[in-house]
């Protein structure tokens, strides 16, 4: 049996990791609670996001947490462009068409990515990344605490503009019934377009909280696509309590899962999270339909 | 008239591999093969309309299964075959039992066979039966009777073979009642349900019948290639690979797959050269992809029936 301490040191761990997964889950749960599509190219633009990071470093120099406000910009601007350009178009039919449509494109970010970037792995250097927080037995990487800090921020963030602004409880209302939101005079469409980007920004943000800590390849997207869709799903689609609370009880999964297992066998355990929570309770913990 | 015309392009592809050069011959083969995994892909997909992000699942368990037999046990592979396409039927029949008695659909079924290829490539990757992350390879000792190739032409038309078998299935589809049936399943479920088809216990079938297929050329490439390691037999690459040429070309129709396949093959060929015209890209091999996924897009949102509606206006099936 492994020590105590060192379990608490892998949840600790665990938990600051599953901050940015948060971040993440709570921009495919936005997606999904609004639009009712599964935005299967989630991951993909995670990573195109984590090189627009990488980039502004390497070629200005910008560290990845003073990016933060323009890459999540950006990404709104993607987002937002995105699906008033392809996704929007084709978003009404079935739902394994919009599946295959956002497979299109995670398809077309994965290879453009391996064209242009190539495939090594690329990390940022941040004079900050070796410092440590002693706590306890757990010695806790700086820019790990502060990553998850900043996405408990923003999320909050988040959940204050969606309870209190006016487009945010025009997005509530047209997640809620779309067809009242459109008789009282809100411009579906646009909120749509406006979720999306937003959903999207939340990627951006979370790729400079994970550049510090963390690497890019093209292959990213996919690793990150299968542990946000078992936050979702796990937290019940479409609810933002359970993103949170599903992207801890995943970061913690997945820390102590490689503490007992080792790095290879320890993945193992979201997958088999995601299979039994759908084919057991697909609503999952905080949902209201399948 | 089709007749003839199926006919003459059978014959062409009989005799193609006497006139061309080997490397040509073996252009030929990917596209049979690559048209027969995406045929494996279509009688589930296409057919029943049962959409699946995870086919590697089935490719990887026949390779491993005949692979295992074969350099773990000391079988022959050409009887381990059977036993490999058997095991792809029943990891299909396992997966489909499990997943539609929860009543998943559409969207959900397809991300639940996504994590099913992830499981077992996971395991893969780990388990000392298959050799971890090293993979596993076959000591190569080509003899014909040892399921080995010493001739490009030989695998060429064991490819064709599994190819028109694999027509031939879905031709079958497009006749019997089976078919029929699953076609009813694609275009309303509950409407299929409320006529009296068995729903769960056809697509159960359809699972199977397209895991076993799927399996056996799962063999075929390990026997081909003589190595496979977990991310070739179970990565999303493989799975991506039969969903895309079976959507290019047209799902639930019999030679989509096919015509989806000369496409894809025909881009990767063509792109090849392209480095020498675009010195910024680092590597090429990507380029067809991204071009796919534009195709893929296109595809679904404006031809749903894919290339082979261009080719003859019929409503599939």
């Amino acid at each position: 049996m492994l020590d105590p301490q060192i379990i608490l040191a892998g949840v600790l761990n665990g938990l600051l990791a599953g901050g940015i997964y948060v971040l993440v889950a709570v921009g495919l749960t936005l997606i999904y609670g609004v639009l009712h599509i599964i935005n299967f190219a989630h991951g993909s633009l995670l990573m195109l996001a984590m090189y627009a990071v990488f980039f502004l470093w390497k070629l200005s120099g910008i560290d990845p947490y003073v990016a933060l406000p323009i890459v999540t910009g950006g990404a709104f601007a993607v987002g937002f462009v995105l699906y008033r350009a392809v996704i929007g178009r084709y978003s009404h039919g079935k739902d394994e068409n919009i599946l295959l449509i956002t497979l299109g494109v995670s398809i077309i970010a994965d290879n453009g990515a391996l064209l242009f970037f190539g495939g090594d792995t690329e990390t940022i250097d941040v004079p900050y990344a070796g410092k440590i927080i002693e706590l306890g037995a757990a010695f806790l990487p700086l820019p790990k605490v502060i990553s998850c800090a900043a996405a408990i921020a923003i999320c909050l963030a988040l959940g204050l503009f969606m309870a209190l602004s006016d487009t945010g409880k025009a997005i509530r209302a047209v997640a809620k019934e779309r067809q009242g939101a459109r008789l009282v005079g809100i411009d579906v469409e646009h909120i749509f377009a406006v979720s999306y980007g937003i959903g999207i920004a939340c990627l951006g943000a979370a790729a400079c909280l994970l550049m510090p800590t963390f690497y890019v390849t093209p292959q990213s997207g996919y690793a990150f696509v299968l542990v946000a869709f078992t936050i979702v799903v796990l937290g019940g689609m479409g609810s933002f309590v359970g993103a949170a609370v599903g992207g801890f009880l995943i970061g913690v999964t997945e820390s102590i899962g490689g503490l007992l297992l080792g790095e290879q066998l320890g993945q193992i355990g979201i997958s088999l999270i995601f299979i039994l929570i759908l084919l057991l309770k697909p609503t999952g913990l905080f949902g209201s339909r399948a | 008239m089709r007749n003839l015309a199926v006919a003459a392009a059978l014959l062409a592809a009989l005799v193609y591999p006497l006139l061309v050069p080997n490397y040509l011959i073996t252009v030929g083969m990917l596209i049979f093969f690559i048209a027969f995994l995406g045929q494996s892909w279509n009688v589930a997909g296409g057919f029943a309309g049962q959409t699946s992000f995870g086919h590697a699942v089935f490719f990887g368990v026949g390779a491993y299964t005949s692979t295992i037999l074969h350099v773990s046990h000391g079988w022959n592979p050409w009887l381990a075959w059977p036993v490999a396409t058997a095991m792809g039927g029943l990891v299909g029949a396992g997966i489909a039992f499990l997943s539609f008695r929860a009543g998943l659909r559409g969207s959900y079924f397809a991300l639940i066979t996504l994590a099913f290829a992830e499981v077992f490539r996971i395991v893969a990757n780990s388990a000392a039966f298959t050799r971890g992350g090293l993979g596993m390879l076959i000591k190569a000792d080509s003899r014909l009777e040892n399921f080995q190739f010493t001739t490009p032409i030989a695998p060429y038309y064991l490819a064709l073979a599994l190819c028109l078998v694999s027509l031939l299935i879905a031709w079958w589809l497009t006749r019997g009642r089976f078919g029929a049936r699953l076609v009813a399943i694609r275009e309303n479920e509950d409407a299929a349900r409320a006529l009296g088809i068995d729903v769960f216990a056809e697509k159960v079938k359809v699972l199977t019948l397209s895991g076993a297929m799927c399996a056996a050329g799962g063999t075929f490439y390990a026997q081909k290639y003589l190595y496979i390691d977990p991310t070739i037999a179970f990565g999303i690459d493989k799975s991506v690979e039969m969903l895309l040429v079976t959507m290019v070309g047209g799902a639930g129709t019999i030679f989509g797959p096919l015509i989806g396949s000369i496409v894809l093959t025909a881009i990767n060929e063509l792109t090849r050269n392209a480095a020498g015209v675009f010195p910024a890209l680092k590597n090429v091999q990507p380029l067809s992809l991204v071009v796919y996924g534009v195709m893929l897009i296109i595809i679904v949102a404006r031809l749903p029936d894919g290339f082979a509606s261009l080719l003859w206006r019929r409503r599939h099936a």
